[in-house]
């Protein structure tokens, strides 16, 4: 990775996309789709950048919500927003930003936390994941690949969506029997 | 001698509950040795295993249901109890896996799930499901028999998850030792 990479991410926002994004229905288990693998997407194609900008644009718009994966708004592809900025549990953080066909190239120190889910709303899970991590990806509209590093929240939120991308819920990660709660506040 | 007992508490759920019944057990100088508690819909589960050891005379069976009788006074609790017999689950040599299936909720998810997991000689030790809107969801863990293909009961699970429309996820499960 380069510390390039990591400042162009940071750098990133919505605005390069230069459409409007709009605010799109999110979907709930047990909607198949959110057990669909999602396809590789051609970062460049207007159908991708459209879709890159209302996954930000719904982002934005749903309280607490720190990342969405296209699966959620009914789409398998892979593709998929962030943004931990806000979040008192992030530490490395890259503000808003979309990757398509994100791979992970290196994963460690792995950390159990407990996670929620739009697309599940009515429970929280203890989940482990890697809190170092490094991922690669390309960035929609240019299609610019970027690797890069990141820690603690955004590791994990990254983690789930790149989950989400791949047909996977938090709940096909949990600990065990007793490492799903009914959630007890909703946002 | 020391006797083992399971003691079975069901019913509708109200605070106090477990306070009356450990309160009760401790009346006798019974020693709770394993417990599990949930709340199932808002009805109350609860089972636990008491030893005599330590109690000052003879416990039998109806003791306990005598001791716990306040619980039962209002109708709406169950209590039953039955002696056990010691029996530590021997380690099998095997290994263990966490399985998480979750779908569209309909009648006959668990048995075609589980069934694969019994075909496979395996043994679940834990089990959650949970049911929220149309979202069922079961989370199991379970050992597998030494020599098991574990990628074959995977797929044989993943087919019967399939068959009722859910999916399901096998995965090793994790110990950290410190």
């Amino acid at each position: 990775m380069s510390e390039a990479d990591s400042d162009r991410l940071a750098a990133w926002t919505e605005a390069e996309l230069d459409l409007a994004g709009r605010v799109l229905e999110v979907v709930r288990a047990p909607d198949p789709v959110l057990a669909t693998a999602g396809a590789r997407v051609d970062p460049a194609d207007p159908v991708w950048v459209q879709l890159a900008a209302d996954l930000v644009a719904t982002m934005r718009v749903s309280p607490g919500c720190v990342g969405l994966a296209a699966q959620q708004v009914g789409i398998a592809a892979q593709l998929f927003c962030v943004d931990v900025s806000a979040h008192p549990k992030a530490r490395t953080h890259h503000g808003t930003f979309v990757l398509c066909n994100a791979e992970v190239v290196e994963a460690s120190r792995n950390d159990r936390a407990r996670e929620g889910c739009m697309s599940v709303p009515d429970f929280t899970g203890d989940v482990k994941r890697a809190s170092r991590l490094v991922v690669t990806g390309q960035l929609p509209g240019t299609g610019e690949q970027v690797t890069v590093a990141t820690d603690a929240f955004e590791a994990r939120a990254l983690q789930h969506e790149m989950d989400h991308c791949q047909g996977l819920l938090f709940l096909d990660r949990v600990a065990g029997a007793h490492a799903v709660h009914p959630r007890q506040t909703y946002l | 001698m020391t006797s083992l007992y399971a003691v079975t508490v069901l019913g509708h759920d109200r605070p106090g509950i477990i306070a009356a019944a450990t309160d009760g057990l401790a009346g006798l100088g019974l020693n709770i040795e394993d417990s599990t508690m949930t709340l199932l819909r808002g009805h109350f589960a609860m089972m636990l295993l008491c030893s005599t050891e330590g109690a000052s005379g003879p416990v039998g069976p109806r003791d306990i249901e005598q001791a716990l009788a306040p619980l039962t006074a209002d109708g709406d609790l169950d209590v039953a109890v039955r002696p056990v017999t010691d029996e530590p689950t021997p380690g099998t040599g095997g290994s263990s896996w966490v399985l998480t299936v979750h779908g569209g909720d309909r009648p006959g998810i668990v048995s075609a799930v589980v069934g694969e997991v019994a075909t496979a000689g395996g043994n679940i030790t834990d089990l959650t499901t949970r049911l929220a809107g149309d979202l069922y969801l079961l989370v199991a863990e379970l050992d597998l028999p030494a020599g098991a293909d574990a990628a074959a009961v995977e797929a044989a699970i993943k087919a019967a998850a399939h068959g009722v429309g859910v999916t399901a996820t096998l995965r090793a499960a994790e110990a950290d030792d410190l």
